[in-house]
């Protein structure tokens, strides 16, 4: 069969299963549109701006568990993908990105369209291919969807010439092998490892499992439940690892970190041992360093060697994939009942029940999340931008499947709600996607609501609008002496007119009794639907570690500081 | 990173596949993450398509095996060690251009005979003197000859390597080896 290098991208990607990509044409990577009308079965779904490409290919990935893939043109329509490409990149999501660059005799000449991809994306991707000759394709993009999908997963890019696109016809042969001598995929550990950490776990009074986005990524989590109901272990989840276990499962106690359960941050305090299990120790869980967790010992298990040791000594590392690893684990971990530390754990949760929203007159963003999610059960999945709605989504959203939050945690990626949120949905289209939004991440990039109603994506907009950047807004009243500037909008559009431009429906609720109705009636609507809330304005985020501190610095919320 | 405590100069070698870019990746590497690279030679190795790389880099054992692991991360990187602890063999070569008048000509060469140094090219008032060894004999004819007036010099970087059977990278070499528990490439 003789191809021209589009051709042979597009056979490549049916070849790799990808039968939605995510993009905007432009003149370099036109060629591959022209392929692209011919191959009906590659659905390709149309953005407003190609950075909306890279989160959708993002949300996809997260909420499938396949490879993500975004298309832009060369110049611009690449650079633009970039903030998508290091979210995925910090988070560790698959993604294919193929782009178009200006003619092989115009690349170094600063051309029109003319950006250095492959360099500018080099820090932020797993890893990227610039593709010389047509000949090279097919490989190319087996190599990126194998590269992308597999060891701790990571965006590639491949950035293919017009030239090389349009290239003459050459025969496809589909490679069936990958030369990368230089890539190497843990598998199981190395099982005296694996002795050595058995022992610390069954030796410890006061042991903490800290579940991160591996445990998702690697489908550990049956795993860790069954270990951790077998040897009575409480459970934190990072960030990403929120889903892992059930939110109302008695042994979670849900986030540590700097907006974490004050109960988590105070059980880690006390632990005498950390089981950090597919998770990266990030500052924003650990706090400083040196206060962290002093009293314990380390288990470190990822499938990213490099990770061991990087931010925390570890006693006992272990490389490898998390599901093999806990299979290994599971039947080396004692029954045990730990009586005296859970029953501790109860009383900080009794003292410090952050996780309870207090009662105000007043329309509260924790309010809305928690009844949201009440309304769904826990089910179908929620996705979230960054600041403040992020945090309260992470601590008050109920999650009874693996796999249904879906954040920006790493890069904190403002406006990733939009597109994601969208992505998601296009992957898992039986589900229910909320996408909880904040009223400065949507206007970022609510110009993809189009692409939601165009590609008929039935995502539900939650915005908390308290009409300014709330986390800055925060971080201004607490250290800046209330010196709010450039976080409070005065002239937010009326999202309830936006939804109606886009001719959806827009909801607005204003008052408590009103969320519920809110939520079932954007469940009942069928298509994407806007619901504005408009909570209160100056709400802050407890508990609160300030950046850099530790748990002896928290900040609660007056009437949970453990005096009530 | 973390604290750079007990400074230390440790010698790692990395064979990458010889493909354009690669160089920009470690270098990038290096960059990125605040990693401090005291020399860096790149050349052909025994096998070919692959380069051989070695580094001499600064910092505490924690932070040179962090370097490791990120570099045996690329994926053009197919093999890292630390060998400073090996028993190892290093070598650089310099090229340094000093200014000669009739009166010190004679001086100067007698400093390169006792250097074993070789002279390689002579001019009317200049002479460029190549010298192989560890960094330390290079710094100390440098030292020698700046009185006399040093105009250019250009050193190559160190490349190491171990003695004895090994390769330093893949046969026995467990325990230099940064951490991997490869199933192979594929």
């Amino acid at each position: 069969m003789e191809l021209t290098g589009a051709e042979i991208v597009c056979e490549s990607l049916l070849k790799e299963g990808a039968d939605v990509i995510f993009g905007l044409p432009g003149g370099a990577v036109l060629p591959l549109y022209g392929a692209l009308a011919n191959y009906p079965k590659i659905r390709h779904i149309l953005v407003r701006h190609e950075q909306a490409a890279a989160m959708a290919a993002d949300g996809y990935a997260r909420a499938t568990g396949k490879a993500g893939v975004c298309v832009a043109t060369s110049g611009p329509g690449a650079t633009n993908l970039v903030t998508g490409i290091a979210a995925a990149q910090m988070d560790s999501v698959p993604m294919v990105a193929i782009t178009g660059q200006v003619p092989r005799p115009y690349i170094g000449t600063d051309a029109f369209q003319e950006t250095d991809v492959t360099g500018v994306t080099l820090p932020i991707t797993k890893h990227n291919i610039l593709v010389m000759k047509v000949e090279d394709v097919a490989q190319a993009i087996h190599d990126a969807f194998y590269i992308a999908n597999s060891g701790r997963p990571g965006p590639v890019l491949v950035d293919i010439p017009r030239d090389v696109l349009l290239g003459a016809k050459t025969e496809f042969i589909w490679p069936e092998t990958h030369k990368l001598p230089g890539y190497r995929i843990p598998g199981p550990a190395d099982e005296t490892e694996v002795i050595a950490a058995a022992a610390l776990i069954n030796q410890s009074q006061r042991p903490l499992i800290m579940a991160g986005h591996g445990m998702l990524i690697s489908h550990a989590y049956s795993l860790m439940t069954e270990m951790a109901e077998k040897a009575q272990i409480p459970v934190i989840t990072t960030l990403l690892g929120i889903s892992s276990i059930a939110s109302d499962h008695e042994l979670n106690l849900g986030m540590s970190g700097m907006h974490g359960m004050a109960y988590a941050n105070l059980a880690i305090d006390e632990a005498d041992l950390i089981i950090g299990l597919g998770m990266r120790f990030d500052d924003r869980v650990t706090g400083r360093i040196s206060a962290f967790a002093p009293n314990a010992k380390f288990v470190h298990v990822d499938i990213d060697a490099s990770e061991i040791d990087k931010n925390v000594q570890t006693d006992i590392g272990v490389c490898g994939d998390l599901k093999s690893v806990m299979e290994q684990l599971l039947p080396k971990v004692e029954p045990n009942v730990h009586i005296d530390w859970l029953r501790h754990i109860q009383e900080l949760k009794d003292q410090h029940p952050s996780h309870i929203v207090r009662q105000s007159e007043e329309l509260l963003p924790q309010y809305v999340l928690q009844r949201l999610t009440e309304v769904t059960q826990g089910h179908g999945i929620v996705v979230t931008g960054v600041g403040q709605h992020q945090m309260w989504a992470a601590q008050h959203c109920l999650f009874r499947e693996p796999n249904t939050f879906i954040t920006s945690g790493g890069l904190g990626t403002m406006g990733f709600e939009v597109p994601a949120a969208l992505g998601a949905q296009v992957g898992r289209p039986d589900t229910t996607v909320w996408s909880v939004c904040g009223d400065g991440g949507f206007q970022m990039t609510m110009c993809d609501i189009a692409t939601a109603v165009e590609s008929g994506a039935d995502v539900k907009f939650a915005i908390l609008n308290n009409k300014n950047l709330g986390m800055v807004h925060q971080l201004q009243d607490v250290f800046f002496e209330k010196d709010y500037m450039a976080s409070e909008f005065s002239a937010n559009p009326d999202f309830v007119k936006i939804a109606e431009a886009y001719g959806i429906r827009g909801i607005r609720v204003t008052k408590q009794e009103e969320v519920v109705d809110a939520v079932q009636q954007a469940m009942e609507t069928a298509g994407p639907v806007i619901v504005d809330f408009m909570v209160k304005e100056d709400e802050i985020v407890f508990p609160f570690i300030p950046s850099g501190q530790s748990v002896n610095e928290m900040l609660e919320e007056p009437a949970h500081n453990g005096t009530s | 990173m973390a604290q750079i405590n007990e400074i230390e100069q440790h010698t790692l070698i990395a064979l990458v596949e010889d493909k354009p870019g690669v160089l920009n990746r470690v270098a990038s590497m290096f960059r990125r993450r605040g990693f401090n690279i005291i020399s860096l030679a790149v050349g052909n190795s025994e096998q070919a398509g692959l380069s051989r790389m070695t580094f001499v880099v600064n910092g505490d054992y924690r932070t040179v095996s962090q370097v490791a692991k990120q570099l045996d991360k690329l994926i053009d990187v197919l093999e890292v060690a630390d060998i400073s602890e090996a028993r190892i063999v290093a070598r650089e070569l310099a090229m340094i251009k000093v200014s000669t008048t009739p009166m010190t000509r004679g001086e100067i060469i007698q400093i390169v005979n006792l250097f074993r140094a070789n002279i390689i090219d002579v001019g009317g008032d200049s002479m460029i003197i190549e010298i192989t060894g560890e960094g330390d004999k290079i710094d100390a004819l440098y030292d020698l000859l700046s009185p006399f007036g040093i105009t250019e010099m250009s050193r190559s970087g160190i490349v190491a390597m171990e003695r004895g059977k090994s390769n330093g990278l893949t046969d026995g070499h467990k325990n230099n080896n940064v951490h991997s528990n490869g199933t192979g490439s594929s």
